[in-house]
């Protein structure tokens, strides 16, 4: 089955409605604590049913209990509790340590998962995600079906999860705290969260007890009262929030990714491993995305492949181009080269069960004269060659060069990805040479000077007779100099010292770039005003 | 070996070099280097669309580059020029500097630079470079002995730059020289300045070049200056003229020079 999205905007919180007038569209998933499903543990926790499990964390000093599995909760635990009291409760406990780095990971990998739903997928961290489903449910039998689809997937994973779908992302989010695998119509929001209890809001804790306390306990009770009551006592941001959950407004969700402007896809009922068909493959997509582009007379300057594992891994390969790109082959190309170099090859494991193809970034693109003009035709040759490289070596890696208004050699010059400046750089304006002189600067300059020893000068402000690099002497023949070169006082690390250059040939013909750093008499003292030596470098070497 | 196998032998590689040659017709016309006595040993100068080869005497990196951006000045012309080096030849080299080859008289606004990681990143690119028609010449710079460099990967370029016109140029550093298809292959060390007081200024960049291979001529060895204005190379200025006195007319003796392969 393969999907076609043309460029979607959906917002968030615009109404789609689908074939059973049902409209929905934030699916909520929330990976509750309570249950096995805590990824920090989950591989361990599935593994012993029997005995209960708990994973703790350190909150001052004290050791709690993070998240706690079913068997825990028969046992009478409870998230919050002392560890050393759920041991007296419950001497034969298994403890794990709790680990947010590994939760987020496992939250992000998740996400990626959901990728394959919508390509508005938000994080709502610590246990959370929203999918924007607008327009996506009817791709998998309307949004009952997709939600039974994410549910038994992550299930059957190892994960407990609750989800549901609702006109609002916090509407869908309380649902999610008490009662999983709902569809709420639009409209029907406050009729559904009212019986929940307000601690299914997610508000500050502080808040929650207040209500308790005074005796709201259900989240129609707190919306029974006037909005301003509530406002006095708890504050606006909460009562914000209760109207998200009633349906009223809605919170914007920040997607992980922009939303790419093409998006081809394909799904495979049997998952597909093999090379020639995953190239075969991209290439049919390529051309599915060209003749979608076309239409609207756009080309791709950014590209995305995600491969869509079976176990649930999912691998994204980008590729930039210097120029929009109209033609399927090009992309194609492209893609191969990019596969080709990869470090850490694509790997298939049991297969892709979906293969997708995002244009991230287009242009429109200018056509061009291409029969008599031959410049426009090299500049294109150029720019797709430019392109193949670094899709292979990577983009920064490809460089053309643009000068810079400063008399520090290393900071003379620019180096900026061919692909984005190839244009700036042919226009660029180089110092003009003076006729009839041999060059001033060396072809080859060290990225940073290296320490040459220098045992004497005959002045002290004057070049040195020899010197010592990477352990082989030079006897100077030749001395022009010196250039001095001050730092930039006025920049952050202008404090250096001056520097004097030299251009010394030694007695078999090599040309060096050797500076002094710090003058003698006013830089090169210590405290007490007595001389110091000075430091040698090699800066670059002359033809 | 008798006489007869030497002699089938012979016409045999006559017979492959004939199908390997590109007719003389269609080989685009030399480019001369402007040192006259070397463009005369080169038959008119450097065949484009073929592969040459510099090597650095030692470790004398900053002339082995000047002499190979001449190379490039000359034979890329106007056309953009790409320069692809290891990572490894910028440390131990340092960097190509834009302002430096501006001077010696390269526009370092038809230059792209490419950093390859390893030598076979980098021949790859250097491969893919020389298929773009539009480029001027292909510059591939690679420190130290490189086992991925061998008959297969010159014949490789070769067969490249035939195929596109792009002439491509492998400086090494650092190297010694290994059997190669290469149309040319040149070793190149500094030169001293013309003689004068250590306060003098020294004059334009000048290489002892070492033609050691000429697939299809003599071999020699030359002082070259570079003209940065004039962008070509020159007898060196201010040398006085060689101490022995120049042939007047003696043809039959270049003919028989020619003829004969000093070296491969």
């Amino acid at each position: 089955m393969a999907g076609l999205s043309p460029p979607l905007r959906g917002r968030v919180g615009e109404r789609g409605t689908t074939n059973d007038g049902v409209s929905g569209l934030p699916l909520s998933l929330t990976l509750p604590r309570k249950g096995e499903g805590n990824p920090s543990a989950d591989a361990s926790l599935t593994n012993s049913k029997e005995l209960p499990s708990v994973v703790v964390a350190k909150d001052h000093n004290a050791i709690l209990l993070h998240a706690i599995d079913e068997a825990a909760v028969r046992a009478g635990l409870s998230i919050g509790l002392p560890l050393a009291n759920a041991r007296a409760i419950c001497p034969e406990l298994t403890v794990y340590d709790a680990d947010p780095a590994a939760d987020l990971k496992t939250l992000n990998d998740i996400a990626d998962w959901c990728d394959r739903f919508t390509p508005l997928v938000a994080l709502d961290p610590p246990y959370g995600l929203f999918l924007d489903i607008t327009g996506c449910a009817h791709l998998f039998g309307g949004e009952r079906a997709l939600l039974q689809i994410v549910i038994n997937a992550l299930n059957r994973r190892g994960f407990a999860v609750s989800a549901a779908i609702s006109g609002t992302s916090i509407a869908a989010r309380t649902l999610t705290r008490h009662a999983s695998g709902q569809v709420i119509a639009d409209g029907a929001e406050a009729q559904a969260v009212g019986p929940l209890p307000v601690s299914a809001l997610g508000a500050d804790p502080a808040v929650t007890t207040g209500l308790r306390r005074a005796g709201l306990k259900t989240i129609g009770d707190v919306a029974s009262r006037a909005p301003h009551e509530i406002s006095a006592r708890f504050g606006s941001a909460f009562t914000t929030l209760l109207g998200y959950a009633l349906g009223q407004g809605d919170a914007p969700i920040s997607p992980r990714k922009p939303l790419p402007d093409y998006i081809v896809e394909k799904r495979f009922p049997e998952p597909i491993a093999t090379d020639t068909v995953i190239a075969l493959t991209l290439s049919s997509l390529a051309k599915m995305l060209v003749a979608a582009m076309d239409k609207q007379g756009k080309g791709a300057r950014q590209l995305e492949a995600s491969f869509f594992r079976t176990d649930g891994a999912v691998r994204t390969i980008m590729v930039e181009t210097g120029r929009p790109v109209t033609r399927p082959e090009m992309i194609d190309r492209l893609f191969r080269e990019r596969l080709d170099a990869l470090n850490d090859p694509l790997d298939p494991g049991f297969g892709f069960d979906l293969i997708r193809l995002a244009a991230g970034r287009t242009e429109i693109v200018v056509q061009q004269q291409r029969d008599l003009d031959t410049s426009v035709h090299d500049n294109d040759e150029i720019s797709a060659l430019i392109d193949r490289i670094a899709a292979r070596i990577g983009g920064k890696r490809v460089v053309v060069h643009l000068p810079l208004e400063s008399h520090i050699p290393e900071r003379a010059t620019l180096a900026l990805p061919a692909q984005h400046h190839l244009a700036a750089a042919s226009a660029a304006a180089w110092p003009d040479r003076v006729a009839g002189e041999p060059p001033l600067r060396p072809l080859r300059l060290f990225e940073r000077p290296e320490p040459i020893k220098v045992p004497f000068a005959s002045v002290p402000d004057g070049p040195p007779h020899q010197f010592t690099w990477r352990r082989a002497l030079h006897a100077v023949a030749r001395v022009e100099g010196p250039e001095r070169i001050a730092m930039e006082w006025w920049k952050q690390d202008g404090a250096a010292l001056t520097r004097d250059y030299f251009r010394v040939e030694d007695t078999e013909g090599q040309r060096f770039w050797i500076f002094r750093d710090g003058l003698y008499e006013s830089e090169l003292r210590d405290e007490q005003g007595r001389p110091l030596p000075a430091n040698w470098y090699v800066h670059g070497l002359f033809a | 070996m008798n006489g007869a196998r030497t002699g089938t032998l012979a016409s045999l590689r006559g017979s492959i070099a004939r199908i390997e040659a590109p007719s003389e017709a269609a080989m685009p016309s030399r480019l001369a280097l402007g040192h006259t006595s070397a463009d005369a040993m080169l038959r008119g100068g450097l065949v484009p669309a073929a592969l040459h080869e510099v090597f650095a005497a030692g470790h004398q990196g900053g002339a082995a580059t000047g002499f190979i951006a001449g190379l490039a000045g000359r034979i890329s012309a106007r056309k953009p020029l790409v320069w692809v080096r290891q990572d490894f030849s910028d440390r131990e080299n340092g960097a190509l500097s834009m302002h430096g080859l501006a001077e010696f008289g390269l526009d370092p606004r038809l230059l792209v630079t490419v950093r390859a990681a390893d030598v076979d990143s980098a021949l790859r690119t250097a491969a893919d470079a020389l298929a773009c028609d539009a480029l001027g010449a292909v510059v591939l710079e690679i420190w130290g002995d490189a086992r991925q460099l061998d008959l297969v990967a010159s014949r490789k370029l070769t067969l490249a730059a035939q195929a596109s016109g792009v002439t491509a140029l492998l400086l090494r550093i650092a190297a010694t020289p290994i059997p190669s298809t290469a149309e040319t292959r040149w070793i190149v060390r500094a030169a001293h300045s013309p003689p004068g007081n250590a306060a003098s200024a020294w004059g334009a960049p000048r290489f002892e070049a070492e033609l050691v291979r000429n697939r299809h001529g003599p071999v020699g060895r030359w002082i070259m200056e570079w003209k940065c204005d004039e962008c070509q190379f020159s007898e060196p200025s201010a040398y006085p003229q060689p101490v022995a006195a120049a042939p007047a007319h003696r043809p039959h003796q270049a003919q028989a020079r020619a003829g004969h392969r000093l070296a491969s």
